[in-house]
């Protein structure tokens, strides 16, 4: 057997710039990188002198697929800095703002970046032809999401209408009328997709994995819990540091997070799903028992199908939401500043986002850290791969190239978000 | 009729979120008649196809970091009929642009941790300062609607239809009570670019300069409002430097204010 590689120099269907490579020596995988190129903005930088008060809307430009992830951590983090936990119905918003970013992102990548690897197109307008009532039904769903994210944000990218201790204008009760009906909608419709899933065909594959979301006692979570994994870890969102760490690698402009004590990790859809199932609403779990998923789902390429079913949660927590709202009296909870440090972890639609800051007496930032989920999953997805590979060495070049692509977007890599977290501490570890 | 070729068009990213070539998927209602008018020549985000240029229309993300993305964008306008930029990144440097007011290479030694590994311009740059180009689309993010205009006029060779009045004017069609008139609240709506259809002072707050300046604006007098109504120099700084802290008439607000 001769030496080959696989060589992807543009990764298509991924938020951002980035790059594969697969060394085969034999009929072995000698080496996987997953490289990425997109150039570091520095963000952790240029945060250190600004007000904390600035932090939704300045990290929300981390990334344009999921600004409601940042706009969360951020102002989580922020408020436990200062001592002030936001409760009642704004709590509620926020929740429902991130069922929108859910609802806005699964939807784009399950119809738009994923389902056209099943079907065998290149793209989704190409698919549009041969199944335009599957794309437009997916564009439908997604539209939904925009809606939610419009209404109590301002608009659908980097939203204007949240900030530290609220939101600076929340809705009336009547303003959801409308969006009610189409949630009413697109929650069959999610139904329906679902068990159109089932024609799908899903490569037969299963690895073991640590899996880490965070954990509420009684939600699926988004905004609040413990990390907790399948491997026994439980620890509060303000120990992240003492057991994850960042590392530095020549091929990559993000760097690779893993756990100290036992390396790689997953965050996302399926690690969500497999320690949270039982939080899922009485219809998502038991669409997902109509589908045959159990927990433990071990095998990646059925995220489309999981997230399919936080699509469906994501309709059902929202419906949920604005049936129960009230108008609250105050859009916001003032929040006096005091110096330390706050740190928070959401549930960006790609997995667990975590902010720290450390700000000073008048609200002004010192110190702050980033770690999204692609750089989490990184050394995952290189695991998938170096297992994948070896098994389907025989295939041709070609098809081998794009089931490697398709194993990549299984984490719905967002490269964008990955690539900004070079730091000074980082190395210190 | 003679059937036209449809005109090829390329979506490039630079550094940026990638939130303003969203903005094209993000068109649920006219993202299949958009498609069904053009090719999608090159567009990584959304399809593995690629077709080979020239290009009838480049929309170009993101604003230029590197030296590799200094000598891209120029392969990318040699390839392209028209170059259009989308969004603050490409058309003012973007938030990035905010290494550009800093001692650069005391900047980079707080934050690379292995310098080596990575590639960086001193300064974070649009498009303009490296090539021509044929159309600047201001936002941060971009207004997806401006985007199918923008597009649709290429296509057919006509000017597009978009206004470069202040987000002043858009606050009144809006019918927003003014909150720096009415509440004291400090915006940036008479300096600021059109598009956004004034948000922020529909949802209570004052705008933020997202849109970057608008032609011909007053950013001195405006800073010197903000004086008056009790704001702090540094905070004026900062307000100015954000999404376009790097467009000039912004740097030089921000650098008046500058302690």
């Amino acid at each position: 057997m001769k030496n080959k590689t696989i060589k992807v120099d543009y990764l298509a269907r991924v938020e951002g710039e980035g790059a594969l490579l697969v060394k085969i020596a034999g009929d072995r995988v000698a080496e996987v990188q997953l490289k990425i190129f997109e150039p570091p903005r520095f963000f952790e930088a240029f945060l250190r002198g600004r007000d904390c008060r600035e932090t939704p809307d300045i990290t929300a430009r981390i990334c344009g697929i999921c600004p409601i992830a940042y706009q969360m951590s951020a102002v989580h983090a922020i408020e436990q800095a200062c001592g002030v936990q936001v409760g009642g119905q704004i709590r509620e918003l926020r929740r429902l703002i991130y069922c929108g970013e859910w609802i806005e992102s699964h939807a784009l990548h399950m119809f738009m970046l994923h389902a056209p690897d099943f079907l065998g197109y290149e793209d989704a307008i190409q698919m549009a032809k041969d199944h335009p009532e599957i794309v437009k039904r997916g564009l439908r769903m997604k539209k939904v999401g925009n809606e939610i994210v419009t209404l109590l944000g301002g608009r659908e990218i980097h939203p204007v209408n949240v900030k530290v201790g609220g939101f600076y204008k929340v809705p009336r009760k009547p303003d959801f009328h409308h969006l009610r009906e189409n949630l009413l909608t697109a929650r069959d419709e999610a139904l329906a997709h679902v068990r159109w899933l089932k024609n799908l065909s899903f490569p037969d594959f299963e690895k073991s994995y640590e899996f880490v979301s965070l954990q509420h006692p009684t939600e699926y979570p988004f905004n609040e819990g413990r990390l907790v994994s399948n491997h026994g870890l439980d620890i509060a969102v303000e120990d992240f540091d003492a057991h994850f760490q960042e590392e530095h690698v020549a091929y990559s402009n993000a760097l690779h997070c893993r756990l100290k004590e036992r390396g790689a990790y997953a965050v996302g859809p399926q690690a969500r799903f497999n320690l949270n199932f039982d939080r899922l609403s009485p219809l998502a779990q038991e669409a997902a028992r109509e589908f045959g998923l159990a927990v433990p789902c071990l095998n990646p390429f059925l995220s489309i199908v999981l997230r399919s079913i936080e699509l469906l949660y994501a309709y059902d927590e929202a419906l949920r939401i604005i049936d129960r709202y009230e108008m609250p009296d105050q859009p916001s909870l003032e929040v006096p500043f005091r110096a330390g440090t706050g740190r928070a972890c959401t549930e960006a639609p790609r997995g667990t986002l975590y902010h720290r800051y450390s700000i000073d007496e008048n609200g002004i930032i010192l110190d702050a850290k980033i770690t999204p989920p692609t750089s989490q999953n990184q050394k995952s997805i290189e695991d998938d791969l170096r297992h994948f590979v070896g098994p389907r060495l025989h295939l041709p070049h070609k098809e081998l190239t794009w089931q490697c692509e398709q194993a990549i977007r299984n984490y719905d890599p967002c490269i964008s978000c990955a690539t900004h977290f070079l730091k000074l501490e980082l190395q210190r570890d | 009729m003679k059937k036209r070729r449809k005109p090829k068009l390329a979506v490039w990213k630079f550094a940026s979120c990638d939130g303003c070539q969203l903005s094209l998927l993000d068109c649920e209602d006219e993202l299949l008649t958009v498609v069904g008018a053009i090719d999608l020549a090159y567009f990584p985000e959304a399809t593995r196809a690629v077709l080979k240029g020239p290009y009838d229309l480049s929309l170009v993300e993101g604003s230029i970091t590197t030296q590799h993305d200094a000598e891209r964008i120029h392969e990318v306008r040699r390839a392209s009929k028209y170059l259009v930029t989308i969004g603050a990144c490409a058309t003012a440097g973007g938030i990035q642009a905010l290494r550009n007011f800093k001692n650069v290479k005391e900047f980079i030694s707080v934050v690379y941790a292995s310098p080596e590994y990575i590639s960086t311009l001193s300064h974070s740059t649009p498009i303009s300062y490296h090539v021509a180009v044929d159309y600047e689309l201001r936002g941060c993010p971009i207004n997806k609607l401006q985007l199918v205009e923008v597009i649709n006029a290429f296509v057919n060779q006509r000017k597009p239809a978009i206004p470069s009045h202040s987000v002043c004017v858009e606050c009144k069609m809006r019918g927003n009570v003014c909150v720096m008139v009415a509440r004291q609240t400090p915006c940036l709506g008479p300096v600021t670019h059109a598009g956004c259809g004034a948000i922020c002072p529909a949802y209570d707050r004052g705008c933020y300069g997202c849109y970057g300046p608008m032609e011909a604006p007053n950013a001195h007098s405006l800073g010197n409002h903000l004086v008056q109504l009790g704001m702090k120099s540094e905070d004026i700084s900062r307000v100015f430097r954000t999404y376009n802290a790097f467009s000039d008439p912004f740097r030089q607000a921000s650098e008046i204010h500058e302690k």
